[in-house]
């Protein structure tokens, strides 16, 4: 009895500490929350809104200082024929490369949600996520070179008699392009490889949490495979393939490497950014620039949630 | 002839399923009779959701032959099967409303709008869920998720109806009204009933008939009296209420014989040690001495270990009845019982 007592007396400082916070639960929910708060609304959102800020000022084309007097005259400049090609250019870009991404994911992913077993699935795993192991430059100059007149692809088409076949696509319009690496179907190509990852796993994720007694359901009420798929696994895989078509699409709204190094050189929101900060030095423009893939984002969102993407969740 | 063979809904014969070595289901027949209310029982892993899983036609047997309505089913997928499932975690489509649950069935099979909706409606109303049918599945308690499954599989008007232990998850209290509404609603459509379940009261309290299962066999098929009063087999006294198993020396001391046998605790009468017992049935009682070891008190009963004066326990339920003697722990009792409560088992 002495010995309980004495040790109920004497905690250490931890263990009071543990217990003070303990038993004031929002008090630890606050100290938890602090840092990665302060993070959030210092470092990322405050970023986004001095690059707001910074949009509405101007340069001044004689002094080359940046004026704060706010203006919307970067935003009009937007609108002129070069910047709106470079947005349209880029929005379809961005387009293309997130439904290829899902059609090409959505079987893989499909496979290994319901079909791959443990060890199957575990090879999948490490070969979807292996090549965001190696650096993103080495891979982009990789596809540069297998995309090349010389490269790969297209000695694989003429070695079987298609390089007519190829050059035919090539000399499609808005595709066209001398080779693979010139043309905006080799940046597209690009593209699609890097960020096909990002729809590969949530697409994945979401089919596997479509129970089994779901599909046993459909067809013991007499939908035939074909219709399970339409009316139960497809609905509820959406939001799968609406959180992999955020990243596919602001991943390449964003992206200025890529396109810089394939493709036919006309420039991308990414480009145009990096060119207004760095060689003419207009800050604002830039930061106008900026917001176009944030609205663009937004307009992306409204529609996929008016068009019920993410009910299922 | 036709009727005779008409009124037999689902036949096994022979069926065996096997997964690699596990044997789930090992070389079963049996028949189970149009318009019954058919209980498969078992513990897990008995093969007794197999069995259902197999007339679903969800599993394919390893051997043997399925056939329900005098159909074989060999090679027809569930689709093609006029049997529905109540599946044990509901399985509704949680992207469609109650109603579009209800009628998935016959939007497939593409019954016409109107007729679609006024069926569903209907099925909702025999569960008593009128009215909910603009909420997601999301929006319900488990009690009425259930009731929704019970709708979505009965619209259809399957000629058998499967469930796989559909109470399983819902609290005590509601089980116990889902039993009666169950039973209820399986008179007022007359569609065969196959109930999976592991919980013997459940199986019991509803069913014409109950197949037993264990390690992949059927135990004893029978209706629920007589799988009770009259169990063929030790597993079947164990798992259908609680028995007092007799084995060897055991046995043959209390009875007199050699060979296991089994009686239920409540057919075993106590009366203060010195007494005898009573005269009218002295000719045809077994009696023996004993002290109690333990009471458990159980609110309508009690439940009662007694250590015998030649060896073993005996477990003893008494009706806590104002009228009747019950023992104290530690107390000396006789301990008899009519020789017909006795339950031997073959072989």
């Amino acid at each position: 009895m002495a010995s309980l007592t004495e040790t109920i007396r004497t905690p250490s400082s931890l263990g009071r500490l543990s217990t003070y916070l303990y038993t004031r639960p929002r008090l630890l929910l606050l100290l938890l929350l602090v840092p990665p708060l302060l993070w959030l609304g210092i470092i990322y959102l405050g970023s986004l809104f001095s690059l707001l800020l910074q949009s509405f000022f101007q340069l001044d084309d004689f002094t080359g200082q940046v004026v704060m007097k706010p203006t919307i005259g970067n935003y009009l400049r937007l609108f002129s024929a070069t910047n709106l090609s470079i947005i349209l250019r880029t929005a379809g870009m961005a387009a293309v490369v997130t439904v290829i991404s899902a059609m090409i994911a959505f079987p893989l992913a499909y496979y290994m949600a319901r079909y791959a077993d443990k060890r199957m699935k575990a090879l999948f795993y490490v070969a979807v996520m292996l090549p965001l192991w190696s650096n993103y430059l080495v891979r982009v100059y990789a596809w540069k070179l297998i995309l090349a007149k010389e490269g790969a692809i297209h000695w694989i088409f003429n070695q079987l008699g298609l390089g007519g076949f190829l050059d035919w696509i090539l000399s499609l319009p808005v595709i066209e392009g001398s080779s693979l690496s010139t043309s905006y179907l080799g940046t597209m190509i690009t593209f699609v490889y890097i960020w096909l990852p990002y729809m590969i796993l949530p697409v994945q994720a979401a089919l596997e949490r479509v129970p089994r007694s779901l599909v046993e359901a459909s067809s013991d009420l007499g939908a035939k495979p074909g219709e399970t798929f339409r009316k139960v696994i497809l609905p509820l895989a959406i939001p799968g393939v609406a959180a992999g078509s955020i990243f596919t699409f602001s991943l390449t709204l964003g992206d200025y490497i890529i396109p810089q190094l394939i493709g036919s050189s006309r420039p991308f929101i990414g480009q145009a950014v990096y060119q207004f900060q760095g060689t003419s030095g207009d800050i604002p423009m830039a930061a106008a620039f900026a917001m176009v893939p944030i609205a663009i984002m937004a307009v992306y969102l409204a529609i996929a949630k008016r068009l019920g993407a993410f009910d299922a969740l | 002839m036709s009727n005779a063979r008409s009124s037999i809904a689902v036949t096994f014969q022979s069926v065996s399923r096997h997964y690699g070595a596990v044997k789930a289901v090992d070389n079963v027949s049996f028949e189970i009779l149009d318009g019954e209310f058919f209980a498969m029982l078992g513990p897990s892993g008995s093969g007794k959701t197999t069995c259902l899983r197999l007339i679903a036609g969800f599993e394919h047997p390893t051997s043997g032959s399925i056939s329900v309505h005098g159909r074989s089913m060999v090679g027809v997928p569930p689709y093609d099967r006029d049997v529905n499932t109540v599946f044990q975690d509901y399985a509704l489509f949680p992207h469609m409303t109650v109603a579009e649950n209800v009628a998935y069935g016959l939007m497939i099979k593409k019954v016409p709008g109107a007729e679609r909706k006024r069926r569903a409606e209907e099925a909702l109303e025999m569960v008593a869920l009128a009215g909910f049918g603009n909420r997601k599945p999301s929006q319900l308690s488990g009690g009425q998720r259930q009731r929704v499954a019970l709708a979505r599989a009965l619209v259809n008007r399957p000629s058998v109806l499967l469930l796989d232990e559909p109470l399983g998850a819902l609290d005590l209290k509601l089980r116990e009204q889902m039993q009666v509404e169950l039973k209820a609603i399986q008179r007022q459509v007359g569609i065969t009933f196959i109930y999976v379940t592991h919980d013997q009261g459940e199986a019991l309290s509803m069913s014409d008939r109950i197949a037993v299962f264990n390690q992949g066999r059927i135990e004893q098929m029978a209706p629920p009296s007589e799988l009770y009063e009259r169990p063929k087999t030790a597993f079947v006294a164990g798992f259908v209420g609680v028995s007092n198993l007799l084995n060897g020396d055991f046995a043959a001391r209390l009875t007199g014989e050699s060979g296991a046998c089994s009686i239920r605790p409540e057919k075993i009468h106590v009366e203060p040690a010195g007494n005898g017992v009573p005269r009218s049935h002295a000719d045809r009682a077994m009696s023996t001495a004993g002290t109690v070891k333990s009471v458990l008190y159980l609110g309508a009963g009690s439940r009662y270990e007694v250590a015998l004066a030649n060896g073993g326990d005996l477990t003893v339920m008494l009706q806590n009845r104002d009228s009747s003697y019950l023992p104290n722990q530690g107390e000396s009792v006789l301990l008899w019982w009519n020789a017909k409560d006795l339950m031997r088992f073959q072989g």
